[in-house]
């Protein structure tokens, strides 16, 4: 079916803009600043006064001199050099969930009630917002099962260190911190679920796959102990695959006294068909960038909306917002609460896009886009196996869920094109490169699409047949592929300064120096 | 009565009829269901989930939205002189075109090629910032001051193998919050030990006998703000930064990127780490969501290797003349923690994730719209503004305004002489439209019944005026 699919013609913008340091021309001004007026001027003298004078700048920041029209068009220019989500099928990114952020959400969230609010203010001049705080930990707990959520975590990796932190605060209340310094989650788990609770001050260990993908059982029963303060995995993992046997893991951990985590930062497949709690999680968390549309803004402002069962309600970080029947307030007073993992109380302009996106979707819309998500990807997988050089490693005859974590491996080994190659080379049919995996890579040559509810069928439909196309490529031009892209913004870059002390350059002003020029 | 209409979502193609069929035709499967026999029966949540009704038109989602937000009181309309680590500053409107552009509010995780874009801009966000900052390497966003700070005192523990911090007693006590977590309790093997160094109760500025007696061969990192949280100036970097390399300690400071226009700048004064927020940088409030955290420091390896965050780094490509653009060092990252050192994931030094990049492409836009000669003229325009504030609030009887007169745009207003608490006089101003200053005193109990008043170039002359009258006349009352 997809082979007769005529794949449409694309070229990147190219503008070869300049970096803007090097832009412009002394003197000219983006902005006029207003001044202060003649009567405060003449009440308060000079400015410089009031800075010491080892403390007053010598020499102003070398900083770029533009008109505001040329600003404008340098930043327009490169934003088209980008490739946004809405301009593709933006499918390949798997884990990411890359659904549509809906306009109306991103006017409602660039309202003045929203954006010129002091989270300081008097709690009687912010019940707006608290109550949508305080709704929406309501949509949460009832499509997880927790008793109570917050939304300070920036970020899925942040929900994660703050679950971390709770599981110090709680093992802490019971003095058994100093023995329970291990957590145990598993290689096909997000990176975070190792990072974080390490910078929080435990020892990880991943658990490893077993021959069918599932996380191996009988290796944590023997890393069960009195040292473990909690597990953190995802379910489905990484590949897609569930792992049908997940009580017999939590009820390990409980066994010994820790706690289990759910990390649910892509919780599409399974909106209002399994919750958290019902497979004896303590706690979960949503990434409301992912799961709840809000758009991903080149990686963030995010929120790992964080959720837990009433017995941990008391660890979690202050404020949490609360409703007495009349008003909404933030209460601080909460004296075994972790703290904080940031000034605060999070990122609420995305959980007021969540909230709306929860609000046009209902009970009937969160399992439609569970039901559209698992039924687009079963329907990619066939699409892809079709495909010379595709393979879907492990689990067998096992249904996957809302991602597949495929393998070039075949094709690398016939034609020597791997996963990377093809990334490049689909960014010349105007299609985002694919997420291939994250390290290390236990599925040899990767990638990860997940075609989450809002593809079509016909978007699917391209994205294989670009697949396919490229694979046909790779056997007939293999050099052509490693060599890709070719209509993209620029041309295949050299990687290896980027890692060499000498060459790389994070700053225009470090360029200069390591290149011997200067402005 | 009206039939039920079949659920068809205007955000779910494949909701429409048929279509589903025709895939799970094509799977091999005659029903959805069969797609979750992987999850046990006593797994599956059989009821409807009990959440409202949806509201399906646009129209209808919008008014009810709109509705609940209109409960807020915004800082447009009311006078507000809150800030405390959240500020009131003019956003541009190019700022908004270009953060609120498709392209880039909606790119992820794409590489360099297909958002080649992206990376730029990343880039000359660094690059702005590094400027402002007169530093080569600035990470892309963590989530805001306090992780920034956290995260510095990490790396300087790393750095020089030592677990201990001292900050300054004036920090304000929710990035203090945050620091304490980041270096972990007591008992952890990681845990670094905070000190809090006293403050000259008269001027705010860092009491040095009291640093140095605390300074020793154990201490990663001295740690000093500016403008400090209470606002005023610390004129003391330099001797700072000297006590603390003499006990091979490093100096980390924590700066408001809108005031470098005209204070110098932390590696002036000896800092070897630089940390702040870059929310004041065209980012609106956002009732706290538009915060992010900078991490600034020299390009050292030593420096470079320890940088939890995302690091994009300018590089060649194959066509003579042409910029490329890529992840610096990214096996660093908690992302892969393998392959260029040999470690594997079990042994990440720290950890990243999304983080807030869009606010950092805003900062980009703000920065190279304001230029040198912006961030000089709105710093004055702050100065002047907000020592025009302290000029009027101190002429009120039984008003003070205490600690150094040499402040940024945030001061500490003492009301203990006129008998009546900060909570009522804030209640008191609200009644008047006005957002008094923060009550700090529960945070500084030492500081009397005070409070952290803010003013930008954002307060006009009237403004400040208003503010002086009507506090006249809530403390007759």
């Amino acid at each position: 079916m997809i082979e007769e699919m005529k794949l449409r013609r694309y070229h990147a913008p190219v503008w070869s803009e300049r970096v803007i340091s090097e832009m412009g021309r002394k003197g000219e001004r983006g902005i006029a600043v207003s001044e202060a007026e003649d009567e405060v001027q003449a009440a308060v003298g000079d400015a410089e006064s009031y800075v010491p004078e080892k403390m007053r700048r010598k020499e102003l920041p070398q900083l770029p001199e533009l008109a505001q029209p040329q600003v404008l068009r340098h930043f327009l220019r490169l934003t088209q050099e980008t490739m946004g989500m809405e301009e593709n099928i933006d499918l390949g990114e798997g884990t990411c969930t890359m659904k549509y952020s809906p306009k109306i959400n991103e006017i409602l969230a660039g309202v003045p009630q929203l954006t010129e609010i002091h989270p300081l203010q008097d709690e009687d001049t912010i019940q707006g917002i608290l109550e949508i705080i305080y709704k929406f930990d309501l949509i949460c707990r009832e499509i997880s099962g927790m008793d109570q959520f917050v939304f300070q975590p920036g970020g899925g990796a942040h929900a994660t260190y703050t679950n971390a932190c709770l599981l110090r605060a709680y093992h802490n209340a019971k003095g058994e911190l100093a023995q329970r310094n291990e957590v145990i989650t598993t290689i096909f788990s997000h990176p975070c679920d190792t990072a974080s609770p390490i910078t929080a001050g435990f020892k990880v260990i991943s658990l490893m796959p077993d021959e069918n993908g599932y996380p191996n059982l009988e290796a944590l029963k023997a890393l069960c102990s009195e040292h473990t303060a909690g597990l953190m995995i995802t379910n489905p993992e990484d590949t897609g695959i569930y792992n049908p046997r997940v009580e017999e893991y939590v009820k390990a951990i409980h066994d010994v006294g820790g706690v289990c985590f759910y990390d649910q930062a892509n919780l599409n497949g399974i909106l209002g068909i399994a919750r958290a709690r019902d497979a004896g999680f303590d706690a979960c968390h949503f990434n409301l960038h992912k799961t709840f549309s809000s758009p991903h803004g080149c990686f963030g402002p995010g929120c790992g909306a964080y959720g837990v069962q009433k017995e941990l309600a008391k660890f979690l970080p202050v404020p949490i917002v609360t409703f007495d029947g009349q008003k909404y307030h933030l209460d601080y007073d909460r004296r075994d609460s972790l703290g904080k993992v940031r000034e605060f109380f999070g990122n609420v302009e995305v959980v007021l896009k969540s909230y709306a996106w929860a609000m046009s979707m209902g009970p009937e819309g969160l399992l439609e886009c569970a039901h559209v998500s698992v039924i687009n990807n079963n329907y990619l997988t066939k699409l892809l196996l079709a495909i010379p050089g595709v393979t879907k490693p492990y689990a067998e005859g096992k249904i996957r869920l809302d991602q597949v974590r495929f393998s070039w491996e075949e094709l690398k080994k016939a034609t020597g094109v791997g996963t990377l190659d093809v990334a490049r080379r689909m960014v010349d049919y105007g299609i985002q490169n694919y997420f291939p995996s994250h390290e290390p890579w236990i599925v040899p040559e990767p990638f990860t699409p997940e075609p989450c509810e809002t593809y079509s069928k016909e978007d699917i439909d391209y994205w294989a047949a670009v697949l396919r196309q490229v694979s046909k490529e790779a056997h007939s031009d293999p050099e052509m592929v490693k060599m890709a892209p070719h209509n993209a913004t620029i041309h295949k870059t050299d990687a290896t300064a980027l890692d060499d002390p000498k060459r790389w350059a994070m700053t225009w002003r470090a360029y200069l120096r390591k290149r011997g020029k200067s402005r | 009565m009206a039939k039920e209409r079949p659920f068809i979502h205007p955000y779910i193609p494949n909701s429409a009829p048929g279509v589903k069929d025709e895939m799970l035709k094509f799977i091999g499967v005659d029903d959805v269901e069969t797609l979750y026999q992987e999850i046990p029966d006593r797994l599956r949540f059989k009821q409807k989930l009990d959440i409202p009704k949806p509201f399906m038109a646009e129209m209808d989602l919008k008014k009810h939205v709109k509705a609940i937000l209109s409960r807020n009181k915004t800082c447009e309309e009311n006078l507000n002189f809150l800030g405390g680590g959240c500020w009131q500053h003019y956003v541009p409107a190019v700022c908004d075109e270009i953060v609120g552009r498709s392209e880039v509010l909606t790119a992820y995780a794409g590489e360099e090629y297909a958002d080649f874009g992206k990376f730029q801009l990343l880039f000359e966000y660094q690059s702005q910032l590094g400027d402002l900052l007169n530093m080569d390497v600035v990470c892309l966003p963590v989530y805001s001051w306090g992780c920034a700070a956290g995260y510095a005192i990490r790396m300087a523990s790393r750095i020089t193998g030592r677990k201990e911090v001292l900050l300054p007693k004036t920090i304000g006590r929710e990035r203090l919050a945050t620091i304490r977590n980041l270096c972990q309790p007591v008992s952890m093997p990681g845990h670094i030990d905070i000190t809090l160094i006293d403050y000259d109760i008269q001027t705010g500025l860092l009491d040095l006998e009291d640093l140095k007696s605390k300074i020793s061969s154990k201490t990663a990192a001295v740690y000093i703000e500016n403008p400090s949280y209470l606002g005023f100036i610390e004129d003391q970097g330099e001797e700072i930064s000297k006590t603390a390399h003499a006990n091979e300690a490093l100096s980390i400071v924590g700066v408001d990127p809108i005031s470098l226009g005209v204070l110098s700048t932390p590696v002036d004064y000896g800092a070897d780490i630089v940390v702040g927020t870059g929310q004041p940088l065209g980012i609106h409030m956002n009732c706290g969501g538009g915060e992010f955290g900078f991490i600034a420091t020299s390009d050292e390896e030593r420096y470079v290797a320890e940088h939890p965050g995302l690091l994009v780094s300018i590089t060649d490509t194959i066509e003579e003349g042409e910029y490329g653009f890529g992840w610096s060092t990214w096996s660093r990252t908690s992302y892969v923690v393998r392959g260029f050192d040999g470690r594997v994931r079990s042994e990440s030094k720290d950890f990243t994730g999304t983080t807030s990049n869009l606010w950092a492409i805003g900062a980009a836009v703000y920065m190279a719209l304001m230029g040198p000669h912006g961030f000089e003229e709105v710093g004055k325009t702050i100065i002047l503004k907000s020592h025009y504030a302290v000029k009027l609030l101190s002429e009120i009887r039984g008003v003070r305004v205490i600690l150094s007169p040499n402040s940024f745009k945030e001061f500490v207003v003492n009301f203990d002489e006129t008998g009546k608490s900060v909570t009522d006089i804030n209640k008191a101003l609200l009644k008047h439209n006005i957002f008094g200053g923060r009550d700090i005193s529960k945070e500084f109990p030492e500081l009397g019944n005070s409070s952290l008043y803010c003013v930008t170039e954002m307060h006009s002359q009237d403004d400040i005026k208003k503010l002086a009258k009507v506090l006249q006349e809530v403390l007759v009352k």
